[in-house]
């Protein structure tokens, strides 16, 4: 194998010629910028989708959340209300919906050809994949805020500090980057939409319910207590519930939980990826 | 355009640098092998035309070439830069137009180009000059701003020019870039593909299995079958071998000993599936 040229020429004047930990750093940025940008454009087009899925969490929160306000089922720590308990469940969960879902994207990307495209721009794989997964943590808090607005106009009161409004949004983002990585992953595994669809149906309930989005770990038969521990929905609400209504959360490992799975489902979606690309 | 760079490869030939050079190149699916130890070299300015019929392997080649695909054996540079060992570095320099259409529809023309400037780090200073004059050379300003998914075919071909020329490429890479057009459609792409050429001095290198457009617009030929390149040439020098009054039609049939119609293999099905899919997709 011959050595690289010494003076490797440059793609145009204009554009310099990378190297360097922190040409990466800012590239990377500059993709995670560029990624969500592409995301904001979508939604923009269509803003139909933001609409369908504000329906779930408000049937939740209208319907299960009244109802066992009223029959006083589920014990919440400090006596909160029951409403203000599970608004922060309800927000996971639909950040969760969006995540688990965005495979289906990527496979549809595949199909399109733009994914193809994609993958001869100067982006390494970790980057597309770190990008799309910022891209729809996006998409997930504009649908947390609409959740947000909606236990406001049914009463529940949240924070109103604008710092702790920042930390949540921050959360939700890590908690998509997360699941949205474990679509990525499983599309990379599937290969194929309708298939993604049915393992995603398959996996977002039990994710649900085994969460402490909707009870208090403390109320659960201790098998599922045990398998609580390994659901990073868990995590996600723990976090989100101290930041919006005050309860006692572990921040520190919540998010050293969420940042560890979400590096390590970057770097298996990003594997997977030139098999998508290939199949 | 460019002054070129020394060239600082050992194993390259003597003289200035190619703009393209594939020494042995080998790919398999499995057990079958789609491109089976191919030698290309292109020069700087040249339309290099990659013929054959469909299963060929001049997809699989051109996949190696833009880093999608690592070559199982062979070495492949683009202007001197060893596309195994610096992928980034190619990719910057290539412009490349996929064989299926491949516009995101759900974002505008605009949208679209403006994606590639910056996933090819076109300073934000020079996107929007370079998106909107992408977009006009292509004819496209009219309608930048609706969605692709509104495009005829011949349009979204010169979309993805526009993406392709954004990043001010010097080897422009087109993988059947008229396939599934109409006959007006085609002129029209080739119309745009040649004013690019003459404008920015691109080398240029495309596959085709349409013979008049590799007559018309391309300086070099290489005839590719069943994964091997059978002659090389210019289109005049590959007619003139066979005698006076010869076609590129009746050249092709004297090195592969068949018409481009014909493929004989089991590739054959899914390439006709992926033209019609690709139809389809036009509309
Ligand atoms: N993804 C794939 N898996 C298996 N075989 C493939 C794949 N892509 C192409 N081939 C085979 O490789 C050969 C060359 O294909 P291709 O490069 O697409 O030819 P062309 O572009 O000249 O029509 C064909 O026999 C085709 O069936
Ligand atoms: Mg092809």
């Amino acid at each position: 194998m011959s050595a690289a040229p010494a003076a490797p020429p440059a793609a145009s004047a204009s554009i310099p010629v990378p190297g360097g930990p922190i040409f990466e750093l800012k590239s990377l940025a500059s993709r995670i910028v560029t990624l969500c940008w592409v995301e904001v454009c979508k939604v923009r087009h269509d803003r139909s989708e933001l609409y369908t899925r504000a329906i779930q969490p408000a049937l939740w929160l209208l319907i299960y959340g009244e109802t066992f306000t009223r029959i006083h089922a589920i014990p919440t720590p400090h006596g909160i209300p029951y409403l203000a308990y599970l608004a922060p469940g309800i927000i996971g969960q639909s950040a969760l919906f969006v995540a688990i879902f965005y495979g289906i994207q990527i496979i549809w990307e595949r199909d399109a050809g733009v994914l193809t495209k994609l993958m001869v721009t100067p982006t390494p794989r970790s980057a597309l994949i770190t990008g799309k997964a910022f891209a729809a943590g996006l998409r997930s808090v504009i649908q947390a805020a609409v959740v947000v607005v909606l236990a406001a106009i049914l009463g529940v009161s949240l924070t109103d500090n604008p710092l702790k409004l920042i930390a949540t949004a921050f959360i939700v983002v890590l908690g998509s980057a997360f699941f949205s990585c474990l679509s990525m992953t499983i599309a990379g595994l599937a290969l194929r939409r309708d298939r993604l669809m049915g393992i995603g149906q398959a996996i977002t309930m039990p994710l649900f319910f085994s969460s402490s989005a909707l009870y208090p770990v403390k109320v659960m038969p201790g098998w599922l207590q045990v398998l609580t521990k390994f659901n990073p929905l868990s995590y996600e609400v723990d976090a989100l519930r101290g930041l919006l209504i005050g309860t006692p959360a572990d921040m520190t490992l919540d998010v050293i939980v969420l940042v560890c799975v979400t590096v390590a489902g970057i770097g298996a979606a990003a594997a997977l990826l030139p098999r998508l690309a290939k199949g | 355009m460019t002054v070129l760079a020394p060239d600082g490869g050992t194993a390259a030939p003597p003289g200035p640098m190619a703009a393209v050079s594939c020494e042995q190149i080998t790919y398999t699916f499995g057990t079958h092998t789609a491109v089976d130890h191919v030698d290309l070299r292109i020069e700087p300015g040249e339309t290099f035309g990659l013929l054959g019929p469909n299963g060929a392997g001049k997809t699989t080649t051109i996949r190696m070439l833009v880093t999608l695909l690592k070559p199982v054996d062979g070495r492949i540079t683009v202007f001197g830069v060893n596309t195994a060992t610096q992928p980034m570095l190619v990719r910057r320099m290539i412009g490349y137009v996929p064989q299926l259409l491949s516009a995101d529809g759900t974002l505008t023309g605009w949208e679209n180009v403006q994606l590639f400037a910056r996933l090819f780090d076109v300073p934000r200073k020079q996107r929007a000059g370079r998106v909107d004059g992408a977009l006009a050379a292509m004819g496209l300003t009219d309608a930048a701003h609706r969605r692709a998914a509104t495009y005829s075919g011949g349009m979204i071909r010169r979309l993805e020019l526009a993406q392709a020329l954004v990043n001010a490429p010097r080897l422009l890479v087109l993988d059947e870039p008229t396939v599934g057009l109409d006959p007006i459609a085609r002129t029209d792409v080739w119309d745009y593909i040649t004013k690019l050429r003459d404008e920015f001095g691109m080398t240029v290198l495309m596959t085709t299995h349409y013979m008049d457009e590799a007559d018309a617009y391309c300086d070099q030929l290489a005839l590719m079958h069943l994964g091997h390149i059978r002659a090389t040439g210019t289109p005049a020098d590959l007619k003139a071998a066979l005698g006076e009054h010869v076609t590129l039609d009746e050249v092709f049939r004297h090195y592969t000993g068949g018409t481009l119609d014909e493929s004989g293999e089991k590739g054959g099905i899914r390439n006709v599936r992926r033209t019609r899919s690709t139809a389809r997709r036009l509309g």
